[in-house]
């Protein structure tokens, strides 16, 4: 553990090499900062944009919004006529300060993504409260190399990310690797393959594009090493997908020789157990 | 008026142990802000620190040694989901706190955890049969991606005060915002008035 940077200093430990997640806050996480209290938006469906057969961008009207760090989310609450809600949190896909773009991936039986992905039609409402997490979150300024590692719908928040330093100019090394199951699961494909200047791997789990000559199946160790910035280029890195996912990349990082605290992460779903 | 949405019907889990804006999970849902750190059980060690320094400190041995409780809570994330009647093992927090002297003043707690990671509590609320450092789950040890070796677990508040892969508690005669604190997250975190975010 490293040292805990507090406003008053009152919480001291030893040092160590590496940061501590508190010395990796982002300037202004440590002022009081007045707390906001986040309202509730009404939002308005303005068009709904398959990406895949299971997936759909929603882009959304929302009065009031005044923008978004890249690789926050929102909550979103989805009311019946007779009064019944639901609530979920879905990741902001559109760039940092843009209007509410949100892109979901349909969970068979679940409650809300099915509404939202293949129900919901323009001029329909929803509620969303936002944004939120301020630690998932790239900002611009920062000169650091960015490795961006994806499974499924953990995509979204990094392409915002991506969508950010596209429309910022902004000319920090990017690399981004990809895990989807089929060519058919894959999100915004196109976009990504016109990135010029951002480094994007794909891997396939179960099966791969007419043509394909590398590996189908998990990122493991040795796809990682090659399509990562290697930890003597001190990258932040950001891994976002299913839990399983998540850890089996995020404890493949740590053995690769990255450091813990620069390693982030955000999780979507439950583990196996 | 509410703001309806059109078509919506869902799921409709109503449930009395169902807190505002949560739904019921049978999984388990992780939520951490980095990779899952690795502890050497050898080495390992529980302490409650204050100003002047460490009132008491348990090796992993000396901490199993203690009685333990099997405990039956709901647990209540703030990403929403709510999971009934998980099942846990640990040493109260009451046992370990009656162990070390604590000033009057000492009325804030800040946990500190492998990797880095903090969260405040007030001390009231780690008394009383409420709180415990959590090192089995479901009838096994607690798997690494949910907290394990030991966790804190004070299942009356969101989740994310139950602060995974815990090492110490730190006494404090005033309030400290630990990690998501700070970050925007409520600074008490009951979820039964939905304290999710600053201002709830
Ligand atoms: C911070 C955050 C950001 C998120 N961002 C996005 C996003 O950008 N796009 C997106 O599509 N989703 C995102 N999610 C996931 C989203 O919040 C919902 O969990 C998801 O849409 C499922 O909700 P549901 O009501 O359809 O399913 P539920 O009714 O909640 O679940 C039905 C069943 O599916 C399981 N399940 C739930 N989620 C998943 C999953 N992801 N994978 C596999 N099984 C699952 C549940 O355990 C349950 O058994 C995010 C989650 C978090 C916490």
């Amino acid at each position: 553990m490293g040292r805990l940077t507090v406003a008053d200093g009152a919480v001291e430990e030893p040092a160590e090499d590496e940061p501590s997640l508190h010395e990796l806050l982002p300037d202004g996480a440590d002022d009081p900062v007045a707390p906001r209290v986040l309202p509730w938006l009404p939002a308005t469906l303005v068009e709904r944009r398959p990406e895949t057969a299971s997936a759909a961008t929603l882009v959304l009207d929302a009065p009031g919004w005044t923008g978004a760090l890249a690789g926050q989310h929102v909550d979103v609450r989805l009311t019946a006529d007779d009064g019944y809600a639901a609530e979920r949190s879905y990741s902001l896909a559109s760039p940092a300060g843009a209007p509410v773009e949100l892109t979901v991936q349909v969970v068979d039986d679940g409650e809300v993504s099915p509404y939202l992905t293949l129900d919901m039609e323009p001029g329909d409402h929803l509620e969303l409260r936002g944004p939120i997490g301020r630690w998932f979150v790239w900002r611009p300024g920062s000169t650091r190399p960015v490795q961006l590692i994806a499974g499924g719908s953990g995509l979204v928040p990094l392409m915002s990310m991506v969508r950010t330093r596209e429309a910022v100019g902004a000319s920090t090394p990017f690399r981004l690797l990809v895990s989807a199951r089929t060519p058919a699961d894959a999100l915004y494909d196109e976009e990504l393959a016109a990135l010029t200047d951002v480094e994007v791997t794909r891997v396939w789990t179960r099966r791969a594009p007419e043509g394909w000559t590398g590996p189908v199946g998990r990122a493991d160790a040795a796809t990682l090493a090659a399509a990562c910035f290697p930890p003597a280029d001190e990258p932040d890195v950001f891994v976002c997908g299913p839990t399983p996912f998540v850890e089996a990349v995020a404890n493949a990082l740590v053995d690769l020789g990255h450091m813990p605290g620069r390693i982030r992460t955000e999780r979507f779903g439950p583990t196996g157990s | 008026m509410a703001i309806v949405s059109r078509g919506f019907r869902g799921r409709r889990t109503e449930d009395p142990r169902l807190p505002p804006g949560q739904y019921l999970e049978r999984g388990f849902p992780v939520l951490s802000a980095g990779p899952t750190p690795r502890a050497d059980l050898d080495t390992w060690t529980f302490s409650i620190r204050g100003a002047d320094g460490e009132r008491g400190s348990w090796t992993w041995r000396e901490l199993q040694a203690l009685p333990a409780d099997d405990i039956v809570r709901d647990i209540h994330c703030v990403t929403r989901w709510t999971k009934l009647d998980s099942h846990w093992r640990g040493v109260s927090l009451d046992r370990l706190l009656d162990a070390v002297r604590i000033e009057p003043d000492e009325q804030y707690v800040l946990a500190h955890c492998d990797g880095g990671y903090t969260t405040n509590v007030p001390l009231a609320d780690l008394r009383g049969g409420q709180a415990w450092i959590a090192y089995g789950y479901d009838g096994g040890a607690l798997p690494p991606e949910h907290g394990g070796p030991a966790r804190l677990l004070i299942p009356h508040l969101y989740f994310w005060k139950s602060a995974k892969w815990i090492r110490s508690l730190q006494l404090l005669d005033h309030d400290v915002a630990g990690f998501w604190e700070r970050l925007g997250y409520h600074e008490y975190g009951d979820p039964w008035k939905e304290q999710r975010y600053w201002g709830d």
